[in-house]
């Protein structure tokens, strides 16, 4: 079954004497309860992704054209009343920062009873003791002291696992988690990864994570899109493309990770920068980037196709995949 | 937190103890106070016995000391001209006085906020430009002038309005009057107020505009969108609390700076108050009356201060008084 499916979404900014596109046409699908990653480096457009389901862009950032489907409804013809009526209720989310992300001047008892009486009937108790189980579900110990405490009374990770636990107050059907472990230490890092993972599953909540780490991804998610200057450009269950990356900007990526080079060896980064938006190249946006880049990739832009069990976005991946597969015969 | 108040209360007498030394300076400065106080018939031998008297002669520290002794037992010399004791001038006139900043004070809140709020969240609406627009009139025109144009139009064309006193005040206790207890009073105050509110009124708005605006942008707003708040919950409760955290510590000081004003405002409306008594002292040479009001001023000044700092202490939860007070 469905829960999400996003057709040509593009999105835009409105800049002074022209709008630049940010998102170009995204199309993907999420089951219920699946976990789909996303990927790329900074600027691929994740993020906007990501605010852009929720219809949470902030200006100059606005959504062009496109269907966001939510169960078959389109979210993008919603009327605010309507669209508030599922953030937080149907679809929930988890920003990067938690210590920017709590309100801090209100408890956090406040934070999340106010949360549960936007969309349902409860009276101040109840709400109080839903909160209580929540709390209790992302392992917060001696949760009715925490109710009465403000933000700045709690550690990063700590306030992290409130984030997720006002995440999972609604029993919402779709989490969208904006490089959750970012801001939080590395030794913290695992821990709230492992508790999502847990609860997406316990709860049968589907996840969309979004993230620069492909470590996590290939333990969080079934399936990845791999993101390239506001375009998709590879597509398919997470561990074929981890095990076998097709497009040659995936492999740059998965080259580049630490485990990829010998202790003490200068790490295998991807030559150049991410093309600013209003400088995207022509043809193939990776092309300047790109070792293997031909004449028709400056001038064409590849559409995204399935390729065996993954969809790609490059003219040359079968000469490429040939080539290899001689590479590693010979 | 009694830690913290105990420096506040130190950190309070050490500004009350400058003020005192400059206001005894202007007034060992200020001319000789045996001209006020004699005709120009009086020899110059009786001058003499009367300044060894009155301890003019005696060195400036010895003076002060004096000076300081008297007024930490509420002495704080005698007016030339009222032939009374200064403080009790002072405080027969503080009464209107604080009426009229109360009056402009409740004017710049009931306004500054919504007025502010309404601006931050629709900038582009015409109400929004009218309301910046004016604000800026506001703050470019000085106070007198204003209070001027308003009784030119409110008491002198429109006749809606009395243009100078304070009408029928209703007696409370002491020799404290107050306005707020008849309809006349209503009517005598509203003008004096809401001139005494013109220039702070903008600067409120605005403030509050720039901090709301802001705060709109913070995560933890665009994190309450995420939770599908209504926007009246956004706005009021999770905004509005983190913008007024600021502008509590500017309300301070600039409630201080309020008592000051008044002495323009009382003057054009023949306020009774002590900032009109203040310029009469002046064009006087009513030295001790001058000094009393500077040291009277400056204490609700230092008494206001610090009262809004354990207040914004009270309302942000990120503050710990107890943990300043160490």
């Amino acid at each position: 079954m469905t829960l999400l499916s996003v057709r040509d979404l593009t999105v835009k900014f409105a800049m002074r004497d022209q709008n630049l596109t940010a998102l170009n046409k995204i199309s993907f699908d999420l089951a219920k309860g699946e976990r789909l990653g996303i990927v790329g480096e900074s600027g691929a457009g994740k993020s906007i992704t990501g605010f852009s389901l929720m219809k949470l862009l902030s200006h100059p950032g606005f959504i062009d054209s496109g269907q966001i489907l939510l169960e078959g409804e389109d979210l993008i013809e919603l009327s605010d009343a309507r669209m508030r009526a599922i953030r937080g209720n149907r679809m929930a989310m988890i920003f990067q920062d938690p210590m920017v992300t709590l309100n801090p001047v209100l408890t956090i008892g406040q934070q999340m009873v106010e949360t549960l009486r936007a969309h349902r009937k409860l009276s101040e108790s109840d709400a109080k003791q839903i909160s209580i189980v929540k709390l209790r579900e992302v392992y917060i110990p001696s949760p009715e002291e925490r109710l009465d405490q403000y933000p700045h009374e709690l550690s990063g990770g700590m306030r992290q696992r409130i984030v997720i636990a006002i995440a999972l107050l609604l029993d919402p059907q779709l989490i969208i988690a904006d490089e959750p472990t970012t801001a939080l230490d590395v030794t913290i890092q695992a821990d709230i990864m492992d508790l999502l993972l847990e609860l997406c599953q316990s709860n049968k909540v589907g996840l969309i994570l979004i993230t620069h780490d492909l470590g996590v991804v290939s333990q969080m998610t079934e399936r990845l899109l791999v993101m390239y200057a506001g375009k998709i450009i590879e597509a398919g269950r997470t561990r074929e493309i981890i095990n076998d990356p097709q497009h040659p900007y995936t492999q740059g990526l998965i080259n580049a990770l630490p485990q990829q080079t010998e202790p003490g060896r200068p790490l295998k980064q991807i030559p150049g920068n991410m093309p600013s938006l209003s400088a995207i190249p022509t043809g193939c946006p990776f092309n300047p980037r790109c070792e293997y880049a031909l004449d028709h990739c400056r001038t064409t832009p590849p559409e995204i196709v399935r390729y065996g069990n993954v969809e790609v976005a490059c003219h040359e991946v079968s000469r490429l995949n040939a080539e290899r597969s001689e590479e590693q015969g010979a | 937190m009694f830690a913290y108040l105990v420096k506040r209360v130190f950190q309070a007498a050490a500004v009350m103890f400058v003020i005192s030394l400059i206001g005894f300076a202007i007034q060992d400065n200020l001319g000789d106070p045996l001209r006020e106080l004699l005709g120009q018939s009086v020899s110059e031998e009786v001058r003499q016995e009367l300044r060894e008297e009155l301890g003019l002669n005696d060195s400036f520290v010895t003076q002060y000391a004096r000076f300081l002794g008297k007024a930490l037992q509420g002495d704080l010399g005698t007016s030339y001209f009222f032939k009374e004791p200064a403080l009790d001038v002072i405080l027969k006139k503080l009464p209107a006085t604080l009426e009229l900043v109360l009056g402009a004070t409740l004017i710049i809140v009931g306004l500054s906020v919504p007025l502010g709020v309404y601006t931050a969240i629709r900038p582009n609406t015409i109400l929004s430009r009218i309301v910046m627009g004016i604000s800026i009139v506001g703050i470019s025109i000085p106070v007198f002038l204003t209070a001027i144009l308003m009784i030119f139009l409110f008491s002198v064309e429109l006749r809606w309005l009395p243009s100078y006193g304070r009408g029928d005040v209703v007696h409370v206790f002491g020799n404290w009057e107050t306005n707020f207890a008849s309809l006349d009073g209503w009517a005598h105050i509203l003008l004096p107020s809401l001139a005494l509110a013109s220039i702070m009124l903008p600067l409120f708005i605005r403030l509050i505009r720039a901090e709301m605006m802001e705060v709109l942008q913070s995560e933890y707003v665009k994190y309450a969108r995420a939770k599908g708040l209504w926007p009246w919950r956004i706005y009021f409760v999770h905004a509005l609390k983190n913008t007024l955290l600021p502008v509590i510590t500017v309300g301070g000081v600039q409630i201080g700076t309020m008592v000051a004003y008044t002495i323009l405002t009382e003057t054009v409306f023949q306020w009774p108050g002590m900032g009109f008594m203040f310029l009469e002292a002046v064009n006087r040479v009513d030295t001790p009356l001058i000094v009393a009001y500077l040291i009277v001023v400056g204490f609700i000044f230092v008494v206001t201060n610090t009262i809004v700092d354990l207040i914004y202490g009270l309302v942000n939860p990120t503050v710990n008084l107890a943990r300043m007070g160490a």
